[in-house]
């Protein structure tokens, strides 16, 4: 499709070009947390539960002092008094929502294996850890509570002060009896149930932390590697009772995060204490094990989905009932995850009634939160895989079934039977534009031919749409969600005397690319070279307003907040130019860099001189204050809402259950793009991510709450290895919410990849009796289903 | 993540390394390529006195083929093995195999004797060996002397060499027959699930991670040498075994497996 709408004229957006970032990545150049040289600082060891679940007896740390390097070691009863507050959940969804106490040492009772019980300090790294072994924790065994429907029955009631493992119910039902009644007129009720296994987030650099005090002024500088900087500030500021504006905040080179640094955690809180305590740096790296149990995990969930619809298979009312896991305590925005979801288990499909309800509980296990798509993922797996058992219902295929229900494009703005109004849809094309990089008819045909030979290895299809919404978030909805912080963000656009441009943004990056395509947007307008703007983030001395990173936001809300500042500066630079011209602003343009008067071609001045004369103040219109610079929070008026069109091929083999995924294409619609190959890299990753929770990764938790995955021997992670070549392309459907028309990729590969891979799973094995199939499908999982189904060679 | 304190000494011949392991007593561990090594000491369930690092032991490293038999030398790496021309003219099942351990950075570190003296029932190339009745070659204070594939590998991570001795070396027999090894996997740098390498036609089938050591096939040897075809010579694959249970597979889905890969080996491997 080609963009006829755009907002852009330099030339410069819409170029693939290569990342800024990449130089300093590729080269080692880039500094992570545990590469920062900090003089005379003290390691952090924490002492971890064994147990999911246990009494803490006492805590005895005399022999971990007698190791050489350590230099303390305290309980969790030893810093009680340390805590202003317990660790933040900024998200109370309900106003009885139940919320235990949450401290970053554990006192008395520890409630998941890895909760901290105990700390060493120690001049080493090694000597932390040798200290480890030399704390001697005198714990009792309770019983633990491993799976939801355990929790949700209150056999062992996890914290015993709230009476009940149930932490909220949060229903959005607009229209009950309509819903009834819709379901007793239904032609076709499906309900199908599924499971969302536990993930481990395992982003390339597990977490840190480091804080360097200054214990004469009280100013303390907290290094983490965290998404959200700023949002940290104020939480750690809460919860340790530290001014704010003594504390600097800086999220060095993060390597990825996926949402599970999109938090405040146990580890920040308690370097921040000691550091204070003692008086010198302290700091703290995650080992990938550790990182296994004590950083969030995700999804989690149970969820039930019924659909309503008339003999065509038109959809007339959706109903979706959850049993979310919130592990051990709430996180920091955990009890919001759902709700995130909560209102797009209709999908992309015009639906007049809408239930949704979900149940959180409390297990013995590590607390979840966001993890890359957050909400979304789940609510489209659910009406995805709900709409293939909808379609053999009525006798029709994947992709007519998804036509039939569609929301019409003349609908847009649509008015959600959720509540919500879609931006902008245009979900035909992109499903047809899939079909055909995938080669829809002629794969069919292949498929019959196999059955027709009675092939063991078996052919499946399996489509995803979807409709998301990210760019999070208008302010007064999150209120209105009871979300605890707004959703704006913050930018400047600072121009140089030497017309070089500085870009200050609240927007996070972790490995996203963002100093490349804000450059880009500056530079398009400005009419400079990309490579003349320089990108300041991370950094709350230097970037004090922001929101930070997640929820495919950064554009369409920090790139928004950005091309508005840049609007500015070119209205003020233009009331400079137009008084060196003598001229009317209004009649000035700027383009390729200088201001010329329409229409006098020879009247014009570069905007370096406009820059240097900002600069000088020498001669400026009366009332302009010196130098280009201007700052815009903006706050978006909606949601942004991404659609697309996935479509996964997939071999399995019948005698041993492997699932080989043989053929991907994805038509993708986030409006307009900045860096195509940004997008593109954005969507290969999101749908490897999301393939691999359809087929290899999965938290396994024994009877006792123990980790049997806690390393990446055996939690899959998908390597290069697996991946194969996808078909990629994209259709263009401004977003009317913000000026540049731009919506957010960041996790619809993830939203869309897992339905597409399961639905080609259960297509595959349709023929041999099989109707559904549990995540991850690994090859045992799979030929389990094809005996039950009583089928399978041997 | 952090080992405990261990010591360290070079040792950058066999005589040397024996000598090391003589000082330093049991409590010494040799290091090779230190791809299984290393990461136990990581998570302290190993936790050695002493590394006898060998790898500078050059005289140790690589492959010869003289006559009926290729020679190698234990410190040779997987790599080496996989990128070995004369090995694949030899004995392509083993630089097959060893083309599929791990990932490229493992290939590059690991070397075979450190593979199988660490005697692993899930690693690829202790099973190689046995389908080819190799012999092993070991060093200890006394001189050297031969062990047979069959007699090497005692009990889970043990074998049959003694607490003083080093693995010098690894022989098998130039093997150019049919062969194949089938190895299961959900993704390319995992251990087997279920390995099955075949060689000679079914005259040598060696099984990975089917109990608590690499082991021989003898019932489906047994049956191709008495004209057994594929099919029902698999049949008896999973017999005398005891397969773990993890999170991939059961012990039931592994004898299935092991069947069923066994049939595909004898099957590519001509029986």
């Amino acid at each position: 499709m080609t963009v006829t709408d755009t907002p852009f004229a330099g030339g410069i957006v819409g170029e693939a070009r290569l990342r800024k970032e990449d130089p300093a990545l590729l080269t080692g150049e880039a500094k992570f947390i545990d590469d920062l040289d900090l003089p005379g600082a003290l390691w952090v060891a924490c002492v971890r539960s064994p147990h999911a679940h246990a009494r803490i007896n006492s805590v005895d740390t005399s022999e971990a002092l007698a190791v050489a390097g350590v230099v303390a070691a305290y309980s969790g009863e030893d810093l009680a008094d340390t805590w202003v507050a317990p660790l933040p959940c900024a998200w109370p969804v309900t106003d009885d929502m139940k919320n235990p106490a949450h401290f970053p040492v554990a006192q008395g009772k520890a409630n998941y294996a890895g909760d901290i019980v105990a700390v060493v300090v120690a001049t080493s790294r090694y000597a932390a850890a040798d200290g480890l072994e030399g704390v001697v924790v005198d714990y009792e065994p309770l019983d633990a509570v491993v799976s939801i429907e355990d929790a949700e029955s209150d056999r062992v009631v996890i914290h015993e002060d709230l009476g009940t493992n149930v932490s909220y119910e949060w229903p959005l039902i607009p229209d009950p009896e309509g819903v009834d009644a819709a379901f007793e007129a239904a032609e076709h009720h499906i309900t199908e149930t599924y499971v969302h296994q536990r993930l481990i987030p395992a982003p390339m650099e597990p977490r840190g932390v480091a804080v360097v005090p200054a214990p004469h002024n009280g100013d303390m500088t907290l290094y983490s590697s965290t998404q959200i900087p700023h949002v940290l500030k104020v939480m750690a500021a809460l919860t340790l009772g530290v001014p704010e504006q003594k504390l600097r905040v800086i999220a060095p080179s993060v390597g990825g995060g996926f949402g599970c640094k999109l938090n405040v955690y146990a580890e920040e809180i308690l370097c921040m204490a000691l550091a204070q305590r003692h008086g010198v740096p302290v700091r703290w790296t995650e080992s990938r094990t550790e990182a296994a149990g004590s950083t969030i995990q995700g999804r989690a969930q149970r969820q039930t989905i019924e659909l309503a619809a008339d003999a065509d298979g038109k959809l007339t009312a959706v109903r979706a009932t959850l049993l979310a896991d919130m592990g051990a305590y709430l996180q920091l925005v955990a009890p919001g995850v759902p709700l995130l979801g909560a209102f797009l288990y209709h999908g992309l499909y015009d639906v007049p009634l809408y239930s949704f309800t979900c149940k959180s509980v409390f297990t013995n296990l590590t607390p979840t939160d966001a993890y890359r798509g957050a909400g979304r993922p789940e609510a489209t797996y659910a009406i995805e895989r709900g709409m293939d058992a909808l379609a053999v219902a009525v006798g029709v295929g994947a992709d007519e079934i998804r036509s039939r229900n569609f929301i019409p494009t003349e609908k847009f703005p649509y008015d959600s039977p959720a509540g919500l109004v879609f931006d902008s849809g245009n979900y035909q094309p992109a499903l047809d534009r899939a079909k055909e990089l995938i080669g829809w008819d002629a794969r069919m045909a292949e498929q019959a031919e196999r059955r027709a030979a009675g092939s063991t290895t078996h052919l499946g299809l399996g489509i995803s749409t979807y409709v998301e919404m990210c760019g999070l978030a208008p302010s007064r909805v999150l209120a209105s969600l009871n979300y605890g912080a707004g959703g704006w963000e913050s930018a400047t656009v600072r121009i140089l005397p030497t017309c070089k441009v500085q870009v200050v943004t609240g927007a996070t990056p972790h490995g996203q690319g963002h100093e490349t395509c804000w450059s880009m947007i500056v530079a398009d307008r400005l009419g400079v070279d990309p490579d003349d703007v320089e990108v300041l983030h991370s950094d709350t001395a230097i970037s004090p307003l922001g929101m930070d990173t997640y929820g495919s936001r950064s554009l369409s809300v920090g790139g928004t907040a950005i091309w508005m500042a840049t609007e500015k500066v070119v209205e003020k630079a233009a009331t400079i130019a137009a008084h060196m011209l003598e001229a009317n602003p209004e009649d000035l343009e700027l383009t390729g860099g200088v201001f010329s008067v329409k229409g006098s071609p020879d009247a014009e001045v570069p905007l370096a001189g406009v820059a240097f004369a900002a600069f000088t103040a020498h001669d400026l219109p009366d009332g302009v204050e010196p130098n280009l610079q201007a700052q815009v929070t903006w706050d978006p008026p909606n949601f942004t809402f991404p659609f697309g069109a996935h479509i996964a091929v997939v071999e399995i083999d019948e005698v041993t259950g492997a699932v080989d995924l043989i053929d991907y294409a994805a038509c993708d619609d986030c409006g307009n793009q900045i860096n195509p190959m940004i997008v593109e890299g954005q969507v290969h990753g999101g749908i490897v991510q999301g393939v691999a929770q359809a087929l290899w990764e999965e938290a396994v938790y024994d009877e006792d709450g123990q980790c049997r995955s806690a390393n990446l021997a055996d939690y899959l992670v998908p390597s290069a290895a697996e991946c194969i070549d996808m078909k990629l392309d994209h259709t263009v459907t401004p977003s009317p919410t913000n000026p540049m028309g731009v919506k957010g990729i960041g996790e619809a590969g993830t939203i869309a990849s897992t339905p597409a891979v399961m639905n080609a799973v259960v297509d595959a094995l349709r023929p041999l009796g099989v109707t559904g199939m549990a995540m991850p499908a690994s090859p045992m999982t799979v030929r389990r289903a094809i005996e039950a189904a009583g089928g399978g060679a041997s | 993540m952090i080992p405990a304190a261990v010591g360290y000494v070079r040792a950058d011949s066999v005589e040397a390394a024996v000598a090391a392991l003589g000082e330093h007593g049991d409590e010494a561990k040799l290091l090779a390529g230190g791809q299984s090594l290393i990461p136990l000491m990581r998570l302290r369930l190993a936790r050695p006195s002493v590394l006898v690092d060998m790898g500078r032991a050059n005289d140790l490293r690589g492959i010869s083929v003289d006559g009926d038999t290729v020679s190698i030398g234990a410190l040779t790496s997987h790599s080496d093995l996989e990128h070995s021309a004369e090995l694949a003219a030899a004995c392509p099942l083993l630089a097959h195999v060893a083309s599929q351990v791990g990932d490229p950075a493992v290939r590059h570190r690991g070397t075979l004797g450190g593979s199988l003296a660490h005697a692993d029932p899930a690693s690829d190339l202790p099973a190689a060996v046995l389908a080819l009745g190799g012999t092993l070659v070991a060093t200890g204070p006394g001189g050297s002397r031969e062990i047979a594939a069959t007699d090497f590998f005692t009990g889970f991570l043990e074998s049959a060499l003694a607490a003083d001795e080093v693995l010098a070396g690894v022989r098998v027999p130039v093997s150019t027959g049919g062969w194949s090894y089938q190895k299961f996997n959900r993704r390319a740098q995992d251990w087997a699930i279920v390995g099955v390498a075949v060689a000679e036609g079914g005259a040598g089938v060696g099984l990975v991670n089917m109990g608590s050591t690499p082991l021989r096939a003898s019932a489906v040897e047994a049956a191709v040498a008495g004209g057994a075809g594929a099919s029902d010579a698999a049949a008896s694959a999973a017999e005398g075994t005891e397969p773990p249970s993890d999170n991939n597979a059961d012990p039931a889905y592994r004898e299935h497996l092991v069947r069923v890969l066994t049939e595909r080996a004898l099957v590519a491997a001509g029986a």
